[in-house]
C-alpha cells in the first residue's frame, strides 16, 4: 500500500483523520484528508482484483442512490461499491423532468430520511442541491455530482489513478481539456490535484472557460498544443451533446480540430504521459479512438476500476461513526 | 384637527441637523401650532419618514418597523401593474397609513413590446413608469417609452442588465461563481444596459432613474451623464454596499439578489458613488420570499431580500452626514416620483419618525415583522431604531 505525499506524522487512525459527516465536495477537505481517502481505497483495489473473501462491513445498512439526473456509470459504480461491502442498495432514479423543482427536493430528502437510510448518494442537476439535502437529513450524504459544482468521487478516483500510475501526484503536470465552464469533474479535480501539489493547466475555448479560473490555482490555456508541453497527464472532459452545435462551439469537427486529443497531439506531452477521460467518451470529438484505446497510455478503464474502490472507501469511512468503529464513535 | 408640538428634538432638515421644535397641524408641518399636544423628543432625532422607491410587495408591518411611510411599488405584481384599474387599486389600498405610489408598467405585461396606457394610469395614480425587473431588449421600444413618458412628465424607472448577457445567470462572473459552479454573467451587462438607456434618455430628453446601479463601470457612466446634464438619477440597496459575491458561499440563497451581488471592487465603487453623490437614492428593494421560494438550490431559488426593516439601520451604518442619508431615503426618491415630501419644513406633509440612531439591535430573520425573513444580514449586530412614526400627522 502506497502512502501519500501529504500525511502529517501526527495523525493516527481514527475519527480525527476524517472529521466530516458528509462528502459534498473536495472543497473543504484538507490535503491529508484527501490522501487518507486515497490510502483507504488502495485496499479495495486489491480486494476487488483478487476477489478475496468478501468483506461485509456494511451488512445491515441501507444505501440509497437518489439520482435526480440521468447516470449509468456512476450509479452502477456506487451500487457495486455498496453491494461489495454488504449494504442493502436501493436505487431511486428520479428523472429530472418528472420532479417538480422546489419543495419536492426537500420533501424527497425528508422522505429518504424518514426511511432511515444509513447513507444517501445524490446526483442533481443544480449546483448546491446536494449540500441543501445534506443539511436536512440525519445520515451521511455523498455527492455524486451536483450541477456544475462538484463531483468529488470522480476527482478521488482520478487522483488514485494518477498516484498509482505515476507514483505520486505532487509535481505532476496535469492538463485538463474541454468544457471547463460546465464541468463539475473539472472543478473537483482542480481542487483535489492542486491540494495535492500537482501543476494543473486547464484548456478550453474562451466560450467554455469560466471567469477567474486562475484564482483556483491553475493556468488557463486556449491553445491545447502549448498546454501539452511536458504534460504528465492529459485529462479530457466529455463535451455534452447540447453544447456541441452553435451556442458554445461552432461544430464538433471544429472542436476536434482545436481540442481533440489525437496521437499527433499526444506526442507533444511527455513520452509516457497518461490519458484519462471520465466517460462516457465522444470518440472522434474530444478524443480519438486510437488514443482512448492506447494500451500503454490510456488509463480510462482503470479509472472505472478505481471508481469502485474509491466509492467503497468513501462509504466505509462515512459510516464508521454510525457503525461505532473503534476510534470513530 | 390634531396639533402636535415636538420639543427637545434634533430635527433632520435638508441642510443639516438642528435642535429645536417642530409644529404640525392636521397632516402638514406648520410654523406654529396653538394648543398643540406636546411630544418630548428627549434629544432624539426627528427625521422625515422614508420613501422607499421600488418595493416588490406591500408589507405594512415591515414598512412600519422600518420607518417607511411611502413606497414606490414595482409593476412586477400579479397581475402586472399595466392596467388603470389595477394601478388605482394599488394606489388606494394602503391609505391612510401607508401611501403607495405605483410604478406602472411601461409596456403591456412588462413584455417590452407594446406601450402601456401611461396617461390613463397616471390619472389613476401612477407616479412613474418602469421596466420592472426586466430589461427592454428592443432599443426602439425603449426609445418610444422614454419619449412618451417625457411628454407625460413621468420618470422611467429602468432595470439595468442587458438580458442577452445575463441569460439564465444567477451570479456575477468571478471567482465565487466559478467555484460554486453557478451560471454567471459578466458585470459589464449592467454598464451596457446603462449606456444604451442613457443615450436614449439624452436624445429624447426624458427623465430616467436606474433603480439599482451596482458596478464601477455603471457608476462611471451615470457620473459622466450627470455632468453632461442628462436627467438621470440612480439608486442602490444596502446589500450592494455592504456585501460582495463572497456572501453566496455555501449557496446561501438569501444572498441571491437581482441584480446579483458583485465583486469587492464594485462594492467599493458603490461606496464611493454614495459619497460623491452619484447615487441619489437608497432603497430596500423589499421582496419577502418564504422558504418555498428560498429553500431551494441556489439557481432555482427566487432572487430578492426582505429588506424594509434593515434599510434605515444599515443606512445609518454608512457613516454619512445624517441629512445626506435622509436626502437619499426621502427627498430624492420622492422627487423621482414627483412627490413633494421629505423636508421637515412648513408646508410639507407631516411624515415623521422619531429615531434613536444609537439603539443597538441584532438583525434576525426569524424576528422580522415582514412576511418573510429572507435577509442576507441575518445575525448582524446593528444600530438605529425607529421609536415612533407619523404619517400625515397620525401616529402609526
Amino acid at each position: 500500500m502506497r502512502h501519500s505525499d501529504h500525511r502529517p506524522a501526527a495523525l493516527i487512525e481514527g475519527g480525527a483523520v476524517f472529521p466530516h459527516r458528509h462528502l459534498t465536495g473536495i472543497s473543504g477537505l484538507q490535503p491529508h484528508e484527501i490522501a487518507f481517502l486515497l490510502d483507504e481505497a488502495e485496499q479495495w483495489v486489491e480486494a476487488n482484483r483478487n476477489r478475496a473473501k468478501p468483506d461485509k462491513r456494511l451488512d445491515g445498512l441501507t444505501l440509497i442512490n437518489a439520482f435526480f439526473e440521468n447516470s449509468t456509470r456512476t450509479l452502477l459504480s456506487f451500487e457495486i461499491a455498496g453491494k461489495r461491502l454488504g449494504a442493502d442498495v436501493v436505487n431511486m432514479a428520479v428523472a429530472q423532468s418528472s420532479v417538480k423543482k422546489g419543495e419536492t427536493l426537500i420533501d424527497t430528502a425528508m422522505t429518504l430520511n424518514a426511511m432511515r437510510a444509513d447513507v444517501i448518494v445524490i446526483r442533481h442537476s443544480s449546483s448546491g442541491a446536494v449540500r441543501l439535502i445534506a443539511g436536512k437529513v440525519d445520515c451521511p450524504v455523498l455527492n455524486a455530482g451536483d450541477g456544475s459544482h462538484e463531483h468529488p468521487t470522480q476527482a478521488l478516483l482520478d487522483a488514485l489513478t494518477i498516484r498509482r500510475r505515476r507514483g505520486s501526484i505532487a509535481g505532476q503536470r496535469v492538463v485538463i481539456c474541454g468544457d471547463i465552464l460546465h464541468s463539475r469533474v473539472a472543478r473537483s479535480n482542480i481542487l483535489a490535484l492542486t491540494a495535492l501539489a500537482a501543476e494543473v493547466r486547464v484548456v478550453a475555448p474562451a466560450t467554455l472557460m469560466p471567469a477567474a479560473i486562475e484564482r483556483m490555482g491553475v493556468t488557463p490555456y486556449a491553445d491545447f498544443d502549448a498546454a501539452l508541453a511536458g504534460a504528465d497527464v492529459v485529462m479530457m472532459l466529455r463535451l455534452q451533446n447540447e453544447r456541441m452545435s452553435g451556442a458554445f462551439i461552432p461544430s464538433t469537427r471544429e472542436f476536434h480540430l482545436r481540442y481533440g486529443l489525437t496521437l499527433d497531439r499526444l506526442a507533444l506531452a511527455k513520452p509516457d504521459a497518461l490519458v484519462m477521460h471520465p466517460g462516457p467518451m465522444n470518440r472522434g470529438v474530444e478524443i480519438d479512438s486510437n488514443v482512448a484505446d492506447h494500451i500503454e497510455r490510456s488509463a480510462i478503464t482503470e479509472q472505472v476500476e478505481m471508481g469502485v474502490a474509491v466509492r467503497m472507501a468513501c462509504l466505509d469511512v462515512l459510516t464508521r461513526r454510525a457503525r461505532k468503529v473503534e476510534g470513530w464513535a | 384637527m390634531t396639533a402636535l408640538r415636538f420639543v427637545n428634538a434634533r430635527i433632520v432638515r435638508p441642510d443639516g441637523v438642528a435642535d429645536g421644535e417642530l409644529h404640525v397641524v392636521g397632516d402638514r408641518i406648520v410654523d406654529a401650532a396653538p394648543n398643540a399636544e406636546v411630544i418630548d423628543c428627549r434629544g432624539k432625532l426627528l427625521a422625515p419618514g422614508i420613501v422607499d422607491l421600488g418595493v416588490f410587495a406591500i408589507d405594512r408591518e415591515a414598512f412600519r418597523a422600518g420607518g417607511i411611510v411611502r413606497v414606490g411599488l414595482m409593476p412586477d405584481q400579479s397581475p402586472v401593474l399595466d392596467d388603470p384599474g389595477i394601478v388605482q387599486r394599488a394606489s388606494l389600498v394602503g391609505k391612510p397609513l401607508l401611501w403607495i405610489h405605483p410604478i406602472a408598467a411601461a409596456t403591456k405585461g412588462l413584455q417590452g413590446a407594446d406601450l402601456a396606457e401611461m396617461a390613463i394610469m397616471k390619472g389613476a395614480g401612477a407616479r412613474a413608469v418602469g421596466t420592472g425587473r426586466r430589461w427592454i431588449a428592443d432599443s426602439g421600444v425603449m426609445r418610444k417609452v422614454l419619449a412618451y413618458a417625457r411628454d407625460l412628465d413621468l420618470t422611467v424607472v429602468a432595470h439595468a442588465e442587458d438580458g442577452g448577457l445575463t441569460g439564465n445567470a444567477v451570479a456575477t462572473e468571478g471567482e465565487a461563481a466559478t467555484r460554486l459552479g453557478l451560471p454567471a454573467a459578466p458585470s459589464i451587462a449592467e454598464a451596457l444596459a446603462i449606456a444604451r438607456d442613457l443615450a436614449l434618455a439624452e436624445e429624447t430628453g426624458a427623465r430616467l432613474h436606474f433603480r439599482q446601479v451596482t458596478t464601477a463601470a455603471g457608476f462611471e457612466l451615470v457620473r459622466a451623464a450627470k455632468r453632461r446634464g442628462v436627467q438621470v438619477t440612480c439608486g442602490v440597496t444596502p446589500a450592494h454596499l455592504l456585501l460582495s459575491d463572497n456572501a453566496m458561499s455555501d449557496f446561501r440563497t438569501f444572498a441571491h439578489l437581482s441584480p446579483p451581488l458583485r465583486s469587492e471592487e464594485d462594492r467599493k465603487a458603490a461606496l464611493v458613488a454614495v459619497a460623491d453623490g452619484t447615487i441619489d437614492v437608497l432603497c430596500s428593494g423589499h421582496d419577502p420570499r418564504g422558504p418555498e421560494e428560498k429553500r431551494l438550490p441556489f439557481a432555482d431559488a427566487s432572487p430578492g431580500a426582505s429588506a424594509a426593516e434593515t434599510l434605515l439601520a444599515l443606512g445609518l451604518g454608512l457613516d454619512l452626514p445624517v441629512e445626506r442619508l435622509f436626502a437619499m431615503l426621502a427627498i430624492n426618491p420622492a422627487s423621482v416620483l414627483g412627490v413633494d415630501t421629505g423636508r421637515l419644513l412648513p408646508g410639507q406633509p407631516a411624515d415623521l419618525m422619531l429615531l434613536d440612531p444609537q439603539a443597538s439591535w441584532q438583525i434576525r430573520g426569524e424576528a422580522m415583522k415582514a412576511r418573510a425573513g429572507n435577509t442576507p444580514f441575518d445575525g448582524l449586530p446593528t444600530q438605529g431604531k425607529v421609536l415612533r412614526l407619523w404619517k400625515g400627522g397620525k401616529e402609526i
